[in-house]
Protein backbone atom coordinates (compact mmCIF):
# COMPACT_ATOMS: atom_id res chain seq x y z
CA UNK A 1 0.00 0.00 0.00
CA UNK A 2 0.74 3.65 0.02
CA UNK A 3 0.22 6.58 2.23
CA UNK A 4 1.88 10.23 2.22
CA UNK A 5 4.64 9.52 5.19
CA UNK A 6 5.55 6.77 7.02
CA UNK A 7 6.95 7.05 10.81
CA UNK A 8 8.75 5.16 12.55
CA UNK A 9 8.67 4.56 16.12
CA UNK A 10 5.66 5.49 17.95
CA UNK A 11 7.07 7.08 21.28
CA UNK A 12 6.81 10.55 22.16
CA UNK A 13 8.13 11.28 19.13
CA UNK A 14 7.39 9.16 16.50
CA UNK A 15 3.44 9.43 17.85
CA UNK A 16 3.16 13.02 18.14
CA UNK A 17 5.26 13.26 14.10
CA UNK A 18 2.03 10.86 13.30
CA UNK A 19 -0.62 13.03 14.53
CA UNK A 20 0.48 16.25 13.69
CA UNK A 21 0.84 15.12 10.19
CA UNK A 22 -2.34 13.01 10.16
CA UNK A 23 -3.87 15.84 11.67
CA UNK A 24 -2.98 17.98 8.85
CA UNK A 25 -4.46 16.10 6.51
CA UNK A 26 -1.83 13.32 5.68
CA UNK A 27 -2.40 9.77 4.98
CA UNK A 28 0.21 8.92 7.79
CA UNK A 29 1.37 5.04 8.35
CA UNK A 30 2.67 4.36 12.23
CA UNK A 31 5.21 1.47 12.87
CA UNK A 32 6.27 0.00 16.16
CA UNK A 33 7.50 -3.23 17.79
CA UNK A 34 5.89 -3.07 20.50
CA UNK A 35 2.34 -3.79 20.90
CA UNK A 36 1.29 -0.47 21.95
CA UNK A 37 2.06 3.73 21.71
CA UNK A 38 4.24 5.12 24.45
CA UNK A 39 8.12 3.85 23.83
CA UNK A 40 9.59 2.92 26.00
CA UNK A 41 9.22 5.95 28.68
CA UNK A 42 5.32 6.00 28.30
CA UNK A 43 5.36 2.43 28.24
CA UNK A 44 1.92 0.93 27.68
CA UNK A 45 0.94 -1.45 30.83
CA UNK A 46 0.96 -5.31 29.80
CA UNK A 47 -2.85 -5.61 29.00
CA UNK A 48 -5.35 -6.64 31.97
CA UNK A 49 -2.47 -5.17 34.56
CA UNK A 50 -3.49 -1.86 36.43
CA UNK A 51 -0.40 0.36 37.06
CA UNK A 52 -0.16 2.63 39.87
CA UNK A 53 -0.73 6.20 38.88
CA UNK A 54 2.64 8.01 37.31
CA UNK A 55 3.26 11.40 35.11
CA UNK A 56 4.44 8.37 32.78
CA UNK A 57 1.55 6.83 32.49
CA UNK A 58 -0.52 9.53 32.51
CA UNK A 59 0.90 10.48 29.27
CA UNK A 60 1.51 7.56 28.10
CA UNK A 61 -2.41 7.14 28.75
CA UNK A 62 -3.55 10.37 26.76
CA UNK A 63 -1.34 9.70 23.84
CA UNK A 64 -2.79 6.27 22.92
CA UNK A 65 -6.53 8.15 23.28
CA UNK A 66 -5.42 10.50 20.91
CA UNK A 67 -4.40 8.09 18.44
CA UNK A 68 -6.83 5.94 19.23
CA UNK A 69 -9.35 8.34 17.75
CA UNK A 70 -6.91 9.71 15.27
CA UNK A 71 -7.08 8.18 11.42
CA UNK A 72 -3.36 7.38 11.98
CA UNK A 73 -3.26 4.07 10.65
CA UNK A 74 -1.45 2.36 13.52
CA UNK A 75 0.85 -0.92 12.52
CA UNK A 76 2.34 -2.10 15.77
CA UNK A 77 3.96 -5.45 16.80
CA UNK A 78 5.54 -4.83 13.72
CA UNK A 79 9.13 -5.24 13.21
CA UNK A 80 10.64 -3.08 10.46
CA UNK A 81 13.35 -5.36 8.85
CA UNK A 82 13.83 -3.24 5.58
CA UNK A 83 13.98 0.66 4.47
CA UNK A 84 14.82 1.41 1.18
CA UNK A 85 14.01 3.27 -1.81
CA UNK A 86 12.26 6.86 -1.27
CA UNK A 87 10.36 5.32 0.89
CA UNK A 88 9.63 1.33 1.27
CA UNK A 89 8.85 -0.09 4.36
CA UNK A 90 9.11 -3.86 4.80
CA UNK A 91 7.59 -5.15 8.46
CA UNK A 92 6.92 -8.33 10.17
CA UNK A 93 4.02 -8.45 11.79
CA UNK A 94 1.29 -11.44 12.94
CA UNK A 95 0.06 -11.31 9.50
CA UNK A 96 3.32 -11.75 8.26
CA UNK A 97 5.32 -9.41 5.49
CA UNK A 98 3.74 -6.37 4.85
CA UNK A 99 5.31 -3.29 2.69
CA UNK A 100 4.34 0.51 2.79
CA UNK A 101 5.40 3.13 0.76
CA UNK A 102 5.39 6.62 0.87
CA UNK A 103 7.27 9.99 -0.18
CA UNK A 104 8.15 10.95 3.01
CA UNK A 105 9.66 8.76 6.20
CA UNK A 106 9.94 9.98 9.91
CA UNK A 107 12.40 8.29 11.89
CA UNK A 108 11.35 8.52 15.63
CA UNK A 109 13.27 5.15 16.31
CA UNK A 110 14.57 5.97 19.95
CA UNK A 111 17.41 4.97 22.26
CA UNK A 112 18.98 2.05 23.32
CA UNK A 113 21.02 0.95 26.58
CA UNK A 114 24.33 1.89 27.08
CA UNK A 115 26.79 -0.85 29.52
CA UNK A 116 30.39 0.43 29.70
CA UNK A 117 30.98 -3.70 29.76
CA UNK A 118 33.41 -5.33 32.94
CA UNK A 119 33.68 -8.84 33.53
CA UNK A 120 30.35 -10.73 34.64
CA UNK A 121 28.11 -8.27 32.69
CA UNK A 122 26.85 -11.07 30.35
CA UNK A 123 25.50 -12.93 33.36
CA UNK A 124 21.57 -13.43 33.13
CA UNK A 125 20.22 -11.54 36.07
CA UNK A 126 22.44 -8.66 34.92
CA UNK A 127 20.22 -6.34 32.73
CA UNK A 128 19.90 -2.59 31.96
CA UNK A 129 18.50 0.71 33.74
CA UNK A 130 15.75 1.02 30.68
CA UNK A 131 15.24 -2.66 30.84
CA UNK A 132 14.32 -2.33 34.32
CA UNK A 133 12.10 0.22 33.86
CA UNK A 134 10.25 -1.95 30.89
CA UNK A 135 9.96 -4.74 33.79
CA UNK A 136 8.77 -2.01 36.37
CA UNK A 137 6.22 0.07 34.27
CA UNK A 138 4.84 -2.94 32.04
CA UNK A 139 4.54 -5.69 34.05
CA UNK A 140 4.95 -4.57 37.93
CA UNK A 141 7.99 -7.19 37.83
CA UNK A 142 10.98 -5.84 40.09
CA UNK A 143 14.28 -7.17 38.39
CA UNK A 144 15.25 -9.37 41.42
CA UNK A 145 14.64 -9.68 45.38
CA UNK A 146 17.69 -8.11 46.30
CA UNK A 147 18.96 -6.06 43.44
CA UNK A 148 21.97 -3.22 42.89
CA UNK A 149 21.45 -0.22 40.94
CA UNK A 150 24.53 1.17 38.99
CA UNK A 151 25.68 3.58 36.83
CA UNK A 152 24.96 6.88 36.07
CA UNK A 153 22.21 9.41 35.77
CA UNK A 154 18.62 9.96 36.57
CA UNK A 155 17.66 6.28 35.90
CA UNK A 156 19.09 5.12 38.82
CA UNK A 157 16.80 6.66 41.67
CA UNK A 158 13.73 5.83 38.73
CA UNK A 159 14.87 2.33 38.81
CA UNK A 160 15.93 2.14 42.57
CA UNK A 161 11.87 3.54 44.07
CA UNK A 162 10.60 1.39 41.09
CA UNK A 163 11.86 -1.77 42.89
CA UNK A 164 11.29 -0.52 46.60
CA UNK A 165 7.52 -0.17 45.21
CA UNK A 166 7.34 -3.74 44.29
CA UNK A 167 8.31 -5.09 47.16
CA UNK A 168 12.05 -5.31 46.10
CA UNK A 169 15.57 -4.49 48.45
CA UNK A 170 17.71 -2.17 47.10
CA UNK A 171 21.41 -3.49 48.23
CA UNK A 172 22.59 -0.44 47.39
CA UNK A 173 22.80 2.45 44.26
CA UNK A 174 26.04 3.04 43.05
CA UNK A 175 26.61 6.31 41.25
CA UNK A 176 29.73 7.24 39.13
CA UNK A 177 28.40 10.57 39.73
CA UNK A 178 29.46 12.46 43.20
CA UNK A 179 27.34 15.38 45.57
CA UNK A 180 29.07 17.69 43.62
CA UNK A 181 28.07 16.61 40.06
CA UNK A 182 24.13 16.89 40.65
CA UNK A 183 24.80 19.94 42.85
CA UNK A 184 26.33 21.29 39.76
CA UNK A 185 23.14 20.07 37.39
CA UNK A 186 20.95 21.60 39.81
CA UNK A 187 20.50 25.14 38.50
CA UNK A 188 19.74 23.15 34.58
CA UNK A 189 17.24 20.97 36.66
CA UNK A 190 15.63 23.69 38.31
CA UNK A 191 14.36 25.02 34.86
CA UNK A 192 12.02 21.94 34.77
CA UNK A 193 10.55 22.42 38.55
CA UNK A 194 8.00 19.49 37.97
CA UNK A 195 10.94 17.07 37.38
CA UNK A 196 13.05 18.05 39.79
CA UNK A 197 10.40 17.73 42.33
CA UNK A 198 9.77 14.43 40.57
CA UNK A 199 13.49 13.12 41.51
CA UNK A 200 13.49 14.92 45.19
CA UNK A 201 10.21 12.11 46.02
CA UNK A 202 12.28 9.58 44.54
CA UNK A 203 15.23 10.57 46.33
CA UNK A 204 13.13 10.59 49.87
CA UNK A 205 11.76 7.58 49.31
CA UNK A 206 14.77 5.57 48.86
CA UNK A 207 16.12 7.37 51.86
CA UNK A 208 13.57 6.16 54.30
CA UNK A 209 14.29 2.68 52.69
CA UNK A 210 17.59 3.45 54.04
CA UNK A 211 19.53 2.50 50.85
CA UNK A 212 22.89 2.98 50.98
CA UNK A 213 23.84 5.70 48.48
CA UNK A 214 27.50 4.75 47.33
CA UNK A 215 28.69 8.28 44.71
CA UNK A 216 31.68 7.79 42.98
CA UNK A 217 31.38 4.13 43.02
CA UNK A 218 31.46 1.71 39.92
CA UNK A 219 30.69 -2.08 39.28
CA UNK A 220 34.03 -3.82 39.04
CA UNK A 221 32.70 -7.04 38.27
CA UNK A 222 29.72 -9.17 38.00
CA UNK A 223 29.81 -12.91 39.58
CA UNK A 224 28.32 -16.07 39.53
CA UNK A 225 27.80 -19.43 37.98
CA UNK A 226 24.61 -19.48 35.66
CA UNK A 227 23.38 -16.54 36.93
CA UNK A 228 24.25 -13.29 39.46
CA UNK A 229 25.01 -14.10 42.69
CA UNK A 230 27.19 -11.38 43.94
CA UNK A 231 28.47 -7.55 42.50
CA UNK A 232 31.36 -5.90 43.19
CA UNK A 233 31.37 -2.40 43.70
CA UNK A 234 34.49 -0.11 43.89
CA UNK A 235 35.00 4.10 44.27
CA UNK A 236 36.15 5.64 41.09
CA UNK A 237 37.52 8.91 40.22
CA UNK A 238 36.06 12.39 38.34
CA UNK A 239 36.85 10.52 35.03
CA UNK A 240 35.30 7.42 35.54
CA UNK A 241 38.63 5.61 36.25
CA UNK A 242 38.29 2.92 39.22
CA UNK A 243 40.60 4.82 42.12
CA UNK A 244 41.94 3.59 45.34
CA UNK A 245 39.46 2.88 48.21
CA UNK A 246 37.59 -0.23 50.15
CA UNK A 247 35.75 -2.24 47.38
CA UNK A 248 31.98 -3.50 48.55
CA UNK A 249 30.66 -6.95 47.63
CA UNK A 250 27.01 -7.59 47.79
CA UNK A 251 25.56 -10.82 47.88
CA UNK A 252 22.48 -10.06 44.68
CA UNK A 253 20.06 -12.13 42.40
CA UNK A 254 19.71 -8.79 40.40
CA UNK A 255 21.94 -6.31 38.69
CA UNK A 256 20.62 -3.21 37.01
CA UNK A 257 23.13 -1.50 35.35
CA UNK A 258 22.95 1.58 32.89
CA UNK A 259 25.39 4.32 31.19
CA UNK A 260 23.39 6.61 29.31
CA UNK A 261 21.69 5.53 25.96
CA UNK A 262 22.91 5.32 22.12
CA UNK A 263 21.04 6.75 20.32
CA UNK A 264 19.17 4.03 17.32
CA UNK A 265 19.95 6.03 14.41
CA UNK A 266 20.18 2.84 12.44
CA UNK A 267 17.47 3.86 9.47
CA UNK A 268 19.35 7.93 8.84
CA UNK A 269 22.94 5.84 8.63
CA UNK A 270 21.40 3.49 6.09
CA UNK A 271 20.26 6.34 3.98
CA UNK A 272 23.59 7.65 4.49
CA UNK A 273 22.83 11.19 5.61
CA UNK A 274 24.95 14.15 6.52
CA UNK A 275 26.27 12.77 10.34
CA UNK A 276 28.34 13.59 13.04
CA UNK A 277 29.88 12.91 16.17
CA UNK A 278 28.42 14.68 19.27
CA UNK A 279 29.55 13.22 22.78
CA UNK A 280 26.39 14.91 24.53
CA UNK A 281 23.84 13.66 22.08
CA UNK A 282 25.29 9.86 22.18
CA UNK A 283 27.20 9.39 19.45
CA UNK A 284 27.28 9.88 15.67
CA UNK A 285 23.13 11.24 14.93
CA UNK A 286 22.08 12.80 11.61
CA UNK A 287 22.29 16.69 11.11
CA UNK A 288 18.79 17.90 11.38
CA UNK A 289 17.24 21.46 10.29
CA UNK A 290 15.78 23.30 12.61
CA UNK A 291 12.37 21.31 11.99
CA UNK A 292 14.42 17.69 11.93
CA UNK A 293 14.62 17.37 7.92
CA UNK A 294 17.93 15.63 7.67
CA UNK A 295 20.14 15.62 4.27
CA UNK A 296 17.88 13.62 2.02
CA UNK A 297 15.11 15.31 0.70
CA UNK A 298 11.91 13.67 2.44
CA UNK A 299 13.54 11.85 5.43
CA UNK A 300 12.84 13.11 8.84
CA UNK A 301 14.57 12.43 12.19
CA UNK A 302 13.39 13.26 15.74
CA UNK A 303 13.43 11.82 19.17
CA UNK A 304 16.31 10.33 21.15
CA UNK A 305 17.24 8.25 17.88
CA UNK A 306 18.42 11.54 16.17
CA UNK A 307 20.63 12.45 19.55
CA UNK A 308 19.69 11.99 23.33
CA UNK A 309 17.37 14.82 24.72
CA UNK A 310 14.74 12.67 26.54
CA UNK A 311 10.91 12.34 26.45
CA UNK A 312 10.11 16.44 26.81
CA UNK A 313 12.31 17.76 24.09
CA UNK A 314 11.08 14.38 21.62
CA UNK A 315 7.92 15.35 21.85
CA UNK A 316 7.85 19.22 21.17
CA UNK A 317 10.58 17.41 18.18
CA UNK A 318 7.78 14.89 16.85
CA UNK A 319 5.03 17.72 16.38
CA UNK A 320 7.80 19.41 14.60
CA UNK A 321 8.96 17.12 12.18
CA UNK A 322 5.07 16.13 11.74
CA UNK A 323 4.83 19.25 11.01
CA UNK A 324 7.73 19.63 8.59
CA UNK A 325 6.48 16.91 6.45
CA UNK A 326 2.65 18.19 6.15
CA UNK A 327 3.98 21.68 4.99
CA UNK A 328 6.63 19.36 2.64
CA UNK A 329 3.94 17.89 1.17
CA UNK A 330 1.58 20.83 0.52
CA UNK A 331 -0.90 20.26 3.35
CA UNK A 332 0.25 23.36 5.43
CA UNK A 333 0.81 26.66 3.73
CA UNK A 334 3.97 28.59 4.83
CA UNK A 335 1.39 30.72 7.35
CA UNK A 336 -0.15 27.96 8.99
CA UNK A 337 3.04 25.66 9.30
CA UNK A 338 4.90 28.55 11.33
CA UNK A 339 1.97 29.24 13.52
CA UNK A 340 1.39 25.65 14.84
CA UNK A 341 5.37 25.36 14.81
CA UNK A 342 5.34 27.70 17.24
CA UNK A 343 4.43 26.01 20.45
CA UNK A 344 7.14 23.05 19.89
CA UNK A 345 9.63 25.46 18.80
CA UNK A 346 9.08 27.28 22.37
CA UNK A 347 8.86 23.80 23.88
CA UNK A 348 12.13 22.77 22.27
CA UNK A 349 13.80 26.15 23.76
CA UNK A 350 12.27 25.74 27.14
CA UNK A 351 13.83 22.17 27.46
CA UNK A 352 17.23 22.75 26.38
CA UNK A 353 19.38 23.46 29.65
CA UNK A 354 17.61 20.46 31.28
CA UNK A 355 18.26 18.34 28.95
CA UNK A 356 21.79 19.36 28.58
CA UNK A 357 22.50 18.53 32.49
CA UNK A 358 20.88 15.06 31.97
CA UNK A 359 23.43 14.35 29.16
CA UNK A 360 26.36 15.13 30.35
CA UNK A 361 25.60 13.35 33.52
CA UNK A 362 25.18 10.20 30.81
CA UNK A 363 27.49 10.56 27.89
CA UNK A 364 30.14 8.39 27.72
CA UNK A 365 33.50 8.75 30.45
CA UNK A 366 36.62 7.82 28.25
CA UNK A 367 38.35 7.14 31.63
CA UNK A 368 35.87 4.09 32.51
CA UNK A 369 36.19 2.61 28.91
CA UNK A 370 40.18 2.67 29.63
CA UNK A 371 39.99 0.74 32.72
CA UNK A 372 37.93 -2.09 31.04
CA UNK A 373 39.98 -5.31 31.85
CA UNK A 374 41.72 -7.11 28.62
CA UNK A 375 39.57 -10.58 28.66
CA UNK A 376 36.23 -8.45 29.56
CA UNK A 377 33.62 -9.33 26.39
CA UNK A 378 32.69 -5.97 24.86
CA UNK A 379 30.55 -7.80 21.87
CA UNK A 380 28.25 -9.53 23.80
CA UNK A 381 27.00 -11.55 20.30
CA UNK A 382 30.24 -12.70 19.61
CA UNK A 383 32.27 -13.00 22.59
CA UNK A 384 34.87 -10.47 21.27
CA UNK A 385 36.76 -9.06 24.53
CA UNK A 386 38.87 -5.78 24.35
CA UNK A 387 42.00 -7.56 23.62
CA UNK A 388 41.04 -8.62 20.64
CA UNK A 389 39.99 -5.21 19.50
CA UNK A 390 43.18 -3.85 20.44
CA UNK A 391 44.87 -7.13 18.85
CA UNK A 392 42.75 -6.46 15.69
CA UNK A 393 44.00 -2.42 15.95
CA UNK A 394 47.46 -4.11 15.86
CA UNK A 395 46.54 -6.31 12.72
CA UNK A 396 45.70 -3.30 11.00
CA UNK A 397 41.75 -2.36 11.40
CA UNK A 398 41.56 1.41 11.59
CA UNK A 399 37.80 1.62 11.39
CA UNK A 400 34.60 -0.20 12.68
CA UNK A 401 33.99 -2.22 9.23
CA UNK A 402 37.53 -3.34 9.56
CA UNK A 403 37.61 -4.22 12.89
CA UNK A 404 33.72 -5.82 12.29
CA UNK A 405 35.84 -8.35 9.64
CA UNK A 406 38.76 -8.97 11.39
CA UNK A 407 36.63 -10.17 15.28
CA UNK A 408 33.01 -10.34 14.41
CA UNK A 409 32.57 -7.74 16.49
CA UNK A 410 29.01 -6.16 15.85
CA UNK A 411 28.43 -9.16 13.51
CA UNK A 412 25.75 -10.72 16.00
CA UNK A 413 22.00 -10.79 16.55
CA UNK A 414 21.87 -7.60 17.62
CA UNK A 415 24.02 -5.96 14.71
CA UNK A 416 26.15 -3.99 17.25
CA UNK A 417 23.99 -1.69 19.10
CA UNK A 418 25.16 -3.19 22.40
CA UNK A 419 29.03 -2.99 21.68
CA UNK A 420 29.26 -0.56 18.58
CA UNK A 421 29.66 2.81 21.09
CA UNK A 422 32.25 0.98 23.45
CA UNK A 423 34.21 -0.66 20.64
CA UNK A 424 34.67 2.80 18.49
CA UNK A 425 35.93 3.91 21.96
CA UNK A 426 38.28 1.84 22.06
CA UNK A 427 39.47 1.35 18.70
CA UNK A 428 39.28 5.38 18.78
CA UNK A 429 41.86 5.89 21.37
CA UNK A 430 44.13 3.56 19.04
CA UNK A 431 43.50 5.60 16.28
CA UNK A 432 43.01 8.80 16.84
CA UNK A 433 39.65 9.74 16.94
CA UNK A 434 35.69 8.85 16.60
CA UNK A 435 35.44 10.42 13.72
CA UNK A 436 38.25 8.42 12.05
CA UNK A 437 36.69 5.18 13.59
CA UNK A 438 33.08 5.84 12.40
CA UNK A 439 30.49 4.00 12.72
CA UNK A 440 29.50 -0.07 11.36
CA UNK A 441 27.70 0.19 8.42
CA UNK A 442 24.13 -0.37 9.06
CA UNK A 443 22.10 -2.78 6.50
CA UNK A 444 19.24 -4.84 6.25
CA UNK A 445 17.50 -6.63 7.58
CA UNK A 446 17.77 -3.93 10.30
CA UNK A 447 16.62 -6.38 13.05
CA UNK A 448 16.41 -9.87 12.47
CA UNK A 449 13.40 -11.50 11.41
CA UNK A 450 12.47 -15.07 11.17
CA UNK A 451 12.73 -16.27 7.84
CA UNK A 452 9.37 -18.73 8.00
CA UNK A 453 7.78 -14.83 9.02
CA UNK A 454 8.80 -14.14 5.31
CA UNK A 455 7.93 -17.08 3.26
CA UNK A 456 4.47 -18.00 5.20
CA UNK A 457 3.05 -21.67 4.80
CA UNK A 458 5.18 -22.91 1.87
CA UNK A 459 5.71 -25.77 0.01
CA UNK A 460 8.00 -27.51 -2.73
CA UNK A 461 5.04 -27.91 -5.23
CA UNK A 462 4.20 -24.19 -4.85
CA UNK A 463 6.98 -22.91 -6.76
CA UNK A 464 5.79 -22.23 -10.34
CA UNK A 465 7.72 -24.17 -13.05
CA UNK A 466 7.78 -22.65 -16.23
CA UNK A 467 6.92 -25.03 -19.13
CA UNK A 468 10.13 -26.35 -20.84
CA UNK A 469 11.23 -23.88 -23.92
CA UNK A 470 10.39 -25.75 -27.11
CA UNK A 471 13.89 -27.65 -28.19
CA UNK B 1 15.05 -11.93 38.99
CA UNK B 2 11.52 -13.10 40.76
CA UNK B 3 10.25 -11.01 43.56
CA UNK B 4 6.88 -12.02 44.38
CA UNK B 5 5.31 -10.01 41.72
CA UNK B 6 2.90 -12.39 40.61
CA UNK B 7 -0.64 -11.94 42.02
CA UNK B 8 0.23 -7.85 42.84
CA UNK B 9 -2.79 -5.52 42.94
CA UNK B 10 -4.67 -5.16 39.89
CA UNK B 11 -3.28 -8.13 38.34
CA UNK B 12 -6.83 -9.28 36.63
CA UNK B 13 -5.02 -11.51 34.43
CA UNK B 14 -5.88 -15.54 34.22
CA UNK B 15 -3.14 -17.87 34.96
CA UNK B 16 -2.06 -20.14 32.74
CA UNK B 17 0.48 -23.15 32.21
CA UNK B 18 3.25 -22.64 29.72
CA UNK B 19 5.74 -25.61 28.78
CA UNK B 20 9.45 -25.44 29.30
CA UNK B 21 11.30 -27.59 27.97
CA UNK B 22 8.93 -30.58 28.89
CA UNK B 23 8.06 -29.15 32.44
CA UNK B 24 4.82 -27.33 33.00
CA UNK B 25 5.06 -23.47 34.37
CA UNK B 26 2.91 -21.12 35.73
CA UNK B 27 2.15 -17.27 34.13
CA UNK B 28 -0.12 -14.96 33.35
CA UNK B 29 -1.78 -14.67 30.27
CA UNK B 30 -0.40 -11.45 28.33
CA UNK B 31 2.33 -11.22 30.29
CA UNK B 32 5.74 -11.09 28.39
CA UNK B 33 7.45 -14.46 27.97
CA UNK B 34 11.01 -13.23 29.53
CA UNK B 35 8.82 -11.82 32.65
CA UNK B 36 6.79 -15.05 32.85
CA UNK B 37 10.06 -16.95 32.89
CA UNK B 38 11.74 -15.00 35.57
CA UNK B 39 9.15 -15.11 37.78
CA UNK B 40 9.94 -19.07 37.80
CA UNK B 41 13.62 -18.20 38.61
CA UNK B 42 14.48 -18.96 34.80
CA UNK B 43 16.92 -16.57 34.27
CA UNK B 44 19.59 -18.39 32.24
CA UNK B 45 17.94 -18.70 28.03
CA UNK B 46 20.74 -19.80 26.47
CA UNK B 47 24.67 -20.13 26.06
CA UNK B 48 26.77 -17.71 24.17
CA UNK B 49 28.01 -19.41 20.73
CA UNK B 50 31.83 -18.71 21.08
CA UNK B 51 32.55 -19.04 24.81
CA UNK B 52 29.44 -20.98 25.76
CA UNK B 53 28.40 -18.18 28.71
CA UNK B 54 24.92 -18.39 30.45
CA UNK B 55 23.21 -15.59 29.11
CA UNK B 56 19.68 -14.54 29.44
CA UNK B 57 17.10 -11.55 29.25
CA UNK B 58 19.35 -8.00 28.68
CA UNK B 59 17.27 -5.32 27.00
CA UNK B 60 13.62 -6.55 27.58
CA UNK B 61 12.86 -3.86 24.64
CA UNK B 62 13.16 -6.30 21.57
CA UNK B 63 16.93 -5.33 20.57
CA UNK B 64 19.52 -7.48 22.30
CA UNK B 65 18.45 -10.39 21.23
CA UNK B 66 19.48 -12.26 24.02
CA UNK B 67 16.16 -13.74 25.26
CA UNK B 68 15.98 -15.81 21.44
CA UNK B 69 14.05 -18.89 22.18
CA UNK B 70 11.93 -21.59 20.56
CA UNK B 71 8.73 -21.13 20.82
CA UNK B 72 6.45 -23.34 19.56
CA UNK B 73 9.25 -24.34 17.38
CA UNK B 74 10.03 -20.77 16.00
CA UNK B 75 12.77 -18.90 17.12
CA UNK B 76 11.06 -15.47 18.81
CA UNK B 77 12.84 -12.99 20.87
CA UNK B 78 10.79 -13.91 24.31
CA UNK B 79 10.40 -10.05 25.93
CA UNK B 80 8.29 -9.70 22.89
CA UNK B 81 6.33 -12.70 22.91
CA UNK B 82 2.96 -12.60 25.07
CA UNK B 83 2.07 -15.63 26.89
CA UNK B 84 -0.77 -17.53 26.60
CA UNK B 85 -2.25 -21.21 27.23
CA UNK B 86 -0.23 -24.06 26.02
CA UNK B 87 2.87 -21.78 24.86
CA UNK B 88 5.86 -24.39 24.01
CA UNK B 89 9.45 -23.05 24.43
CA UNK B 90 12.26 -24.37 24.13
CA UNK B 91 16.22 -23.59 25.62
CA UNK B 92 18.00 -25.13 23.27
CA UNK B 93 21.02 -22.29 23.80
CA UNK B 94 20.98 -21.58 19.74
CA UNK B 95 20.40 -18.28 17.72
Amino acid sequence: MTCDLIVLGAGPAGANAALAASEAGLKVVLFDQQPEAGGQVWRAPSPGLAVPPSPEAESGGALRARLAASAVDRRFGRTVWSVGGRFRVDAVGPAGNETVEAPRLIAATGAHERVVPFPGWTLPGVIGLAAATVLLKSHRASPGRRVVVAGCGPLLAVVAAGILKEGGTVAAIADLSGPQDWLGALPALSTQPRLLARGAGWALKIGAARVPVLFRHGVRAAEGEEALARVRLAPVDAAGAFAAGAERVLEVDGLCVGHGLVPGAEVTRLFRVEQGFDRRRGGFVPRLDEDGRTSLHGLYACGDGAGLRGAMVAEAAGRLAGLAAAHDAGALDASAFQSAAATPRAALARAHAFSDAMADMMALRPAQVAAIPPDTVICRCEDVTRAEIEAAHGDGARDMNQLKHFTRCGMGPCQGRFCGDVAAELLAAKVGSREAVGTFTARPPLRPVALADLLGAFDYSDIPIPAPAPL
Amino acid sequence: MSAGTSGVGGDARPLVTILVDDVAVPARAGEMLTTALARNGLLRLRKSPRAGGARGAFCHMGVCQECALHVDGVLRQACLTPVREGLTVERRGVL
